[in-house]
């Protein structure tokens, strides 16, 4: 079978001989978030007694139900993995922590954190192995720098010096995208051409849940399945689009159920469960290489700061959501579950601790030294080489910032006097 | 910079220049773009089995198979999007947008990542991709089928936008395209498709860049100023002017951007007047762009301001009103008829420059 040979008939079939091209059960996601440490915890500290819906009337999200139905065939995870995720959870949520500080500071112009959305960020880079391809949103900073990209460089958009900071083929980290959604068809041709070269490439494509709403994430999922590509789509569902909840989003069973409509499966996930995304992304990824075609992952998750600095939340949500939310913190639920596994001496703990510190303490110094972007370079990287008229207007930029500089001398000149 | 892709035989060799369209030199240039390079890979609506509607593809996949000359699902901005993706990974796409305004779903990607990519990862990720579109109207077409969207494409800094006029500018800018690595929107004029020209698949004439218009008809009078499907629309005033007494030089832009300034201005210098002549809306089109740089440029050599003629402000009409529409000889000597030849205030009169003869 070549790439783009398609399993089925090709030839339209007159009513009675119609059949469906896939069966639609296999394809249909978990009836509840898929957990792995919850299964584990019983019951919310809350008291919640796990039956409720991902989702209530409002559409907005509430905490995941404890003691999900696959509990019974959650495999314990592996003590190391518990380990690694603990470690990058901790310092994700410092590294949010700290660059959110940043902007305060005015070192940041933006910064859309996604604090609450650590195990969904940190689980998604380790799900990875070297080769694959990552591509984020503006709100996924976060899962490039667990990716092992140099923090500052990850940051270089949202400080403002240049749209983007690192090189993306040596990361295998594509630029994070601004235009929603428009990430998820780039990922499928990257993985179709690597399928194409006979690599052994698999893309992960994050959006959120008000990406989905957009016509590229349709065309994105249905170019996937068609081509079988390589590729794996993760739906953070973190409540919001800025201020929009869920339910004013989209009418569908749950996101998760939208692959059904492309032939694929979907997957519902905690995404406050690191382990559990952790496994799903990595069946999925697995399963995306070996030619299965891809995957649509919902992960049901919380954003528990506003959109960016600029927003403010309380327009659009109570104070009691949030703080439910809070009891089902990813960073909390893991530290939990390694504690109850005896996994957490105060040795890991301060390991970590200083790990996220050293990291943040290294970005706050790098970031408070003043960049010094040079302004001829607006006309370097236009085209290969610069038009005739690019190259006129980059002599006029050149005049008019050697005059500055001459009046700036003039002035320092003065006060000198 | 010259695209002589492949050399022409030796002296005395048997190169047959036979009748040939647009279309095919199109596909010929496509065809030997994926001989000569194993990344070039072609996709979009109907362009594999059927060899796409206008029949510029028909054969490739049989020839390349159907993997390096793909039928994709019908969604343009999702044929963009991978096409972005194809790139980052090495590849170098060529893809379809069946009709110029089904091109429109996929102007996002476009604008937001196609034309901003380098620029975005400072040269690092280059997008060497082309997109052709048929473009323009004059084929009788129902609604959606005729437009010109060059104005849009213009207006997005890091697109190169080229269109052919000649068969033999079909094939090399095509080539010059594929192998560029800046983006290109490629322009084709749907109601040239079937224009024929001798010319020699195997000994494909030398053209000149993108980037570099050219003059296809030198003349003192006035300069037209056009590309495209009005290229012969405008050769055909100029041939009809001589009984006026003009004689017209005619510009064929081939690419818009880059804009060539130089072979422009050069002309309107020496011959003192300028038409414009384009089908996309008068309002805010190229036409606009080109006669301010020309002015800018040229003023003290002007005897007229430079005039435009182009499609009128209106959604594109339907085929029984298009003729109406479309930019003709008639309209084009009368724009030429209105470039102050009757002014004699100037103290430049120059025998030598022409004209002047109403």
């Amino acid at each position: 079978m070549t790439v783009l040979e398609q399993p089925g008939t090709h030839a339209p079939a007159s009513p009675p001989a119609w059949r469906p091209r896939t069966e639609a059960g296999p394809l249909l996601p978990d009836a509840e978030p898929y957990r792995v440490l919850g299964a584990r915890t019983g019951r919310l500290p809350d008291g919640s007694d796990g039956s409720t819906a991902p989702q209530d009337g409002s559409g907005t999200p509430t905490p995941g139900a404890e003691g999900a139905a696959g509990a019974g065939k959650v495999k314990e995870p592996d003590a190391e993995l518990l380990r690694r995720l603990y470690a990058a959870v901790v310092q994700g949520r410092r590294f949010n922590e700290q660059a959110t500080a940043l902007t305060r500071q005015g070192r940041l112009a933006v910064y859309p954190s996604s604090r609450g959305q650590e195990a969904c960020q940190v689980a998604a880079a380790l799900a990875l192995r070297e080769q694959d391809w990552l591509f984020p949103s503006y709100r996924d900073t976060l899962s490039a720098v667990a990716r092992g990209v140099d923090p500052v460089e990850v940051l270089s958009l949202l400080r403002g010096d240049w749209h983007h900071g690192y090189d993306a083929h040596r990361t295998r980290v594509a630029p994070l995208c601004t235009p929603l959604a428009t990430q998820l068809p780039h990922a499928v041709g990257l993985a179709h051409a690597a399928r194409l070269r006979g690599d052994d490439v698999a893309a992960l494509a994050l959006v959120g849940d008000g990406g989905t709403s957009e016509g590229d994430f349709h065309e994105a999922l249905n170019f996937a399945a068609v081509w079988r590509s390589p590729v794996v789509f993760l739906v953070q569902n973190n409540g919001f689009a800025i201020s929009v909840p869920l339910a004013k989003q989209t009418a569908a069973p749950s996101l998760a159920h939208k692959a059904v409509g492309y032939g694929m499966p979907g997957r519902l996930v905690d995404g406050n469960d690191a382990v559990a995304v952790h496994e799903v992304l990595t069946e999925a990824l697995e399963r995306a290489r070996s030619g299965g075609g891809p995957t649509l992952i919902e992960a049901v998750t919380y954003r528990l700061e506003a959109h960016t600095n600029a927003d403010d939340a309380t327009r659009y949500r109570t104070e009691e959501e949030v703080t439910a939310w809070r009891e089902h913190d990813p960073v909390t639920v893991l530290e939990r579950a390694l504690r109850q596994r005896g996994l957490l001496d105060e040795e890991t703990v301060t390991a970590a601790a200083e790990a996220a510190e050293q990291q943040a303490a290294d970005l706050r110094a790098r970031m408070n030294t003043e960049p010094r972007p040079d302004p001829m370079e607006l006309f370097t990287h236009v085209y290969t080489e610069p038009t005739a008229q690019l190259r006129e207007q980059a002599a006029q930029l050149r005049a008019e910032l050697a005059a500055e500089q001459a009046t700036e001398g003039g002035a320092t000149g003065e006060e000198n006097r | 910079m010259s695209t002589a892709v492949r050399q022409p035989p030796a002296a005395g060799g048997t190169a047959e220049r036979k009748p040939a369209t647009l279309g095919q030199a199109l596909r010929r240039a496509m065809r030997d773009a994926m001989a000569d390079d194993p990344d070039v890979h072609i996709f979009g609506e109907d362009v594999g089995t059927l060899g796409g509607v206008f029949r510029v593809t028909d054969g490739l996949a049989a020839e390349f198979g159907p993997e390096r000359c793909a039928d994709t699902p019908l969604a343009e901005a999702g044929i963009l999007g991978t096409a972005v993706g194809m790139a980052m990974y090495g590849l170098r796409p060529v893809v379809e947008m069946q009709f110029d305004a089904f091109a429109l779903p996929g102007f996002e990607q476009l604008v937001s990542h196609v034309s901003r990519m380098r620029n975005r990862t400072r040269g690092r990720m280059p997008m060497p991709l082309t997109v052709r579109v048929p473009y323009g109207g004059g084929i009788g077409g129902v609604e959606h089928h005729s437009d010109s969207s060059e104005a849009y494409y213009m207006a997005t800094p890091g697109l190169h936008v080229v269109t052919p006029a000649t068969v033999a500018d079909a094939y090399g800018l095509l080539r010059a395209a594929i192998a560029s690595d800046d983006p290109v929107v490629f322009l084709e004029p749907k109601r040239l498709y079937w224009a024929k020209a001798d010319w020699d698949p195997e000994a494909p004439e030398a053209v000149p860049g993108i980037g570099e218009a050219v003059v296809r008809r030198t003349g003192t009078s006035a300069t037209l100023i056009t590309y495209g499907p009005s290229v012969p629309v405008c050769l055909e005033a100029a041939e009809a002017a001589r009984a006026e007494g003009w004689d017209l030089e005619v510009i064929d832009l081939r690419s818009l951007v880059p804009f060539d300034e130089a072979t422009v201005t050069a002309s309107v210098r020496r011959t003192g007047r300028a038409v414009v002549v384009h089908e996309s809306p008068g309002f805010a089109g190229p036409g606009g762009e080109i006669a301010a740089r020309v002015t800018e440029r040229c003023f003290h050599y002007l005897e007229a301001p430079v005039l435009r003629v182009a499609g009128f402000d209106i959604p594109y009409p339907p085929p029984m009103l298009e003729r109406h529409h479309l930019p003709g000889v008639d309209r084009i000597l009368d724009a030429v008829a209105r470039l102050q030849w009757e002014s004699g205030w100037t103290s430049r009169q120059d025998t030598g420059r022409g004209g002047g003869a109403r």
